[in-house]
């Protein structure tokens, strides 16, 4: 009798254990690309450079809770990389041109949540699919920069601007803190208010979500303005931390942010996903590209690998799935 | 008996691009009564029920509710009237728990859009008790079996206090328990004052829980009667114009050579030893109570699932267990039971779909021959008494019983050897039921292997040569011309469920 009793609660453990287990491969990987760069690089395992990791970690990294937001919606943002360039870029000319550096970061951010407005509104107004609408704004925003600049680089006049972000938690960045501080926030959001978890519902079934009541073109477009205001963040963040403003910045940083949020294991197809994942996903990228540089490897093979990565990645989680189901 | 009306529809018309779907139909719900509404595959019933749960709105006429007219726009407002429709095809999200399905989209806050879980949960908690239900609020609903995932439908218009809960189709994929459940939650509801609407195919439930019978034909009311005064005959005529004789038609016995012989076929956890053959000319009936495994036998035979064991020899030689694409090359086919997940591809036409397993035979070096794709579909549509405006409609808009019929067309197409038939007649309507069965015989005095397994007992009596009984993953009995009775069948599916229950208690002590 004891023993059929123990029993199932001992499976129920293991059960967990394994559950647990497939859902953060991620960090399994992360783990792993840690262990192998330590063993291959004597500079990896350094504070100062896991430190230097997480601060070039937080930029993507921003883009990719936005970007989580909108994929667990069902939708995607390819305009994040230019909504950062046109802030990182404002940021600093509105500042040259006399702003203070306050006011100018305000409407830096202002603009890009107005960009985001307007990829929700368009997606939730026109129906089209937010990959033809952000796509269009990609290119729109990104000539916009190339207007607002000239095609030139801007160069901070005021030092001290770049010195703002200059506040650090033992070796970790304010920029790092954000991006932490962003992350914990934004998994509340998603798990714990309304609009958060009727994300879920409306990526998930938009039919049940729409036939329940949910306004779902108006939560769309909140996601979207959320989205547009986080790369904005990301791309003051930048301005700050690099002090120009490149009318190419940020360019292809859409893909990954979206390729750390797939690696993390959000569904592309919207209805699953978590900021954890994304977390996770952002590391491993930041990783895995940290480790390769420290090998000095050459660039074309670096892009190369991270693909590889990718793939490896994403070919993890499909043979955990189909562990899970022929376990059932 | 019943109380006075709640919901009344007058003279309303729906139409949809090459359909008049609803012409000027009158309609009513009184409180505690159990309406049913019936009528042939594409008649209009779920059209008719969604302009009730406002997803459609009428091109003409009005609704009347509680004696004042009104405007159903949204599904918002037909569920803040009281008014709750349980799909056919049900409409869950299935990563969210049962508690933020049955609330979805007026979960409770703690004010600043911040979630209360912990009402949520106790809220969703006490709806599901007052079910008896089996399964706990947290639950993620993609995990429930179908019968929980409706139960977790009817919890929301328990939820919502529902006046009118419409039930379309609810007991297509129930077991026999979970059926009688479902009748008893219905007649909780009714007790409660409730209007019901109930659609369904089944003669036998029309007449076990109906009060008053409506009967819809191409989209045109036919009448409504009290159930009392209705026999079978009688409902049948109104929905197809005509009696039907006979309801079942079986192949003349002309049996060939062996096709396909299984030997100890396992599968851990679903069904084991499992051994039987088929003859050329042969239906074989594989009857058993939803559940016991028939629909995993047939889908290890076409491949979708791996068997643990087993032996198989087609046409007398032995071959490896197959792929779905090898078991189609050979000849040996399957109809799945369910429509939307297996079936079909609801994005595509109808002439589409028939072919789509088969285009090797609609191709030349990979370029479509849209000519014969076309003939095949007008074949099939006239056989098979399709609803549909043309070749490139849509699946997803034709009515379930109409996709369910694309779902055969599309393996009878290409002439196999052994067809596999999983619920053939599930939401099918009684006319289209018998083509369906005629058909069966049609191909068999071919000279086609068919396996028809069906929880229906008149069904697989009826079209059967042989039947081999099955119960909880065992085949358990097998009989042929005089033994073939309802009460030989009922009575091996239940003898085997007694020995094993029994025998459960004894390794228990
Ligand atoms: N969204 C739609 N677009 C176009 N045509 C539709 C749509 N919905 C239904 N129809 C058509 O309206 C007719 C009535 O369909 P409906 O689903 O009401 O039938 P039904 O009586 O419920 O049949 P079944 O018993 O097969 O479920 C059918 O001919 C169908 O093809
Ligand atoms: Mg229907």
């Amino acid at each position: 009798m004891t023993q059929s009793l123990t029993q199932p609660a001992l499976s129920g453990h293991k059960g967990m254990a394994r559950t647990i287990l497939l859902r953060s491969h991620i960090w399994l990987f992360l783990l792993a690309a840690c262990v192998f760069f330590s063993v291959v690089s004597p500079y990896f395992l350094t504070v100062n450079n896991l430190a230097n990791v997480l601060t070039q970690s937080a930029f993507i990294g921003i883009l990719a809770i936005g970007m989580t937001l909108v994929m667990i919606n069902g939708e995607i943002d390819l305009s994040v990389g230019a909504t950062l360039a046109l802030a990182c870029a404002l940021a600093i000319g509105l500042h040259n041109g006399g702003a203070s550096a306050p006011v100018a970061i305000a409407a830096a951010l202002l603009a890009g949540t107005a960009m985001g407005l307007l990829n929700g509104s368009l997606v939730a107004l026109s129906g089209m699919h937010s990959f033809v609408v952000t796509l269009g704004a990609l290119i729109g925003i990104r000539g916009l920069v190339f207007v607002y600049t000239g095609g030139n680089a801007l160069l901070v006049n005021d030092f001290e601007y770049t010195e703002i972000p200059e506040v650090y938690l033992g070796q970790i960045s304010l920029t790092a803190m954000i991006f932490f501080a962003l992350v914990l926030f934004f998994q509340w959001f998603l798990t714990s208010t309304r609009h958060g978890r009727e994300a879920y519902a409306v990526g998930d079934n938009v039919e049940a979500a729409r036939d329940a009541g949910i306004r779902v073109g108006r939560h769309k477009l909140i996601n979207f303005t959320l989205c547009g205001f986080l790369a904005a963040l990301s791309g003051v963040l930048l301005s700050m931390r690099l002090g120009t403003a490149e009318p190419q910045a940020g360019r292809s940083w859409e893909l990954w942010a979206i390729i750390a949020v797939v690696l993390g294991g959000t569904r592309l197809k919207g209805g699953y996903g978590d900021m954890w994942r994304t977390l996770g996903g952002v590391l491993a990228l930041a990783v895995v590209q940290n480790g390769l540089r420290l090998l000095n490897t050459p660039n074309y093979v670096e892009l190369i690998v991270m693909g590889l990565v990718l793939l490896l990645a994403l070919g993890l989680d499909r043979i955990m799935l189909l562990g899970t189901r022929k376990g059932e | 008996m019943a109380g006075e009306t709640i919901l009344s529809i007058e003279g309303v018309s729906k139409n949809f691009p090459g359909v008049r779907a609803l012409k000027d139909v009158s309609f009513d719900v009184r409180a505690g009564e159990v309406h049913a509404l019936m009528g042939e595959n594409g008649a209009g019933k779920s059209t008719l029920m969604k302009v009730l749960a406002g997803l459609y709105r009428p091109d003409g006429g009005r609704i009347m509710h509680k004696g004042e007219e009104v405007d159903i726009r949204t599904p918002l407002e037909a569920r803040d009237r009281g008014i709750l429709l349980i799909h056919q095809e049900l409409s869950l999200s299935p990563e969210l728990s049962v508690a933020e399905n049955i609330f979805l989209g007026s979960w409770p806050t703690k004010g600043l859009g911040i979630l209360n879980k912990r009402k949520l949960n106790s809220d969703a908690g006490r709806v599901l008790d007052a079910l008896g239900c089996d399964f706990r609020p947290t639950t993620r609903v993609g995990t429930l079996s179908i019968a929980r995932k409706q139960m977790v439908e009817i919890a929301r218009a328990q939820a919502f206090n529902a006046s009118v809960v419409i039930f379309d189709e609810p007991t297509a994929s129930l077991t026999d328990t979970e059926k009688e459940k479902l009748f008893s939650i219905i007649a909780d509801l009714k007790a409660r004052n409730v209007g019901i609407v109930y659609i369904s195919h089944k003669m036998n439930e029309i007449f076990e829980i109906t009060d008053r019978v409506t009967v819809l034909r191409d989209g045109v009311l036919q009448g409504t009667v009290n159930t009392a005064d209705a026999t079978v005959e009688t409902l049948t005529r109104m929905m197809i114009g005509r009696a039907l004789d006979s309801f079942f038609t079986r192949a003349r016995s002309n049996f060939g050579a062996e096709v396909l012989r299984v030997e100890g076929m396992a599968k851990k956890g679903l069904f084991e030893n499992i051994s039987f053959s088929v003859r050329e000319g042969e239906v074989l009936g594989l009857y058993g109570l939803i559940g016991a495994g028939r629909s995993e036998v047939a889908e290890t035979l076409f491949g979708v699932r791996r068997a643990d064991a087993g032996r198989l020899f087609w046409k007398g030689g032995e071959i490896p267990f197959p792929t779905p694409r090898q078991a189609i090359d050979l000849g040996l086919c399957l109809a799945p039971e369910s429509r939307k997940e297996q079936g079909l591809v609801i994005g595509m036409g109808g002439r589409e779909n028939i072919t789509l397993p088969h285009l090797g035979l609609f191709s030349r070096l990979g370029i479509m021959n849209r000519e014969r794709e076309t003939q095949v579909f007008t074949r099939y549509r006239e056989t098979l008494e399709i609803k549909t405006t043309g070749p490139s409609q849509r699946v997803g808009n034709l009515s379930g019983g109409n996709q369910q019929k694309f779902v055969l067309a599309k393996w009878l197409c290409n002439k196999p050897r052994l067809l596999i038939l999983d619920e053939p007649t599930r939401g099918i309507d009684v006319g289209s039921k018998s083509v369906i069965h005629a058909l069966i015989a049609k191909l068999a005095e071919e000279g086609l292997a068919v396996i028809v397994i069906s929880s229906e007992m008149p069904e697989v009596l009826g079209v059967s040569h042989r039947i081999l009984t099955m119960s909880e993953g065992a085949f358990n009995g097998e009989f042929t011309g005089e033994a073939m009775t309802e009460e030989n069948l009922i009575d091996a599916v239940s003898r085997h469920r007694e020995s094993s229950s029994s025998r459960r208690a004894r390794t228990a002590a």
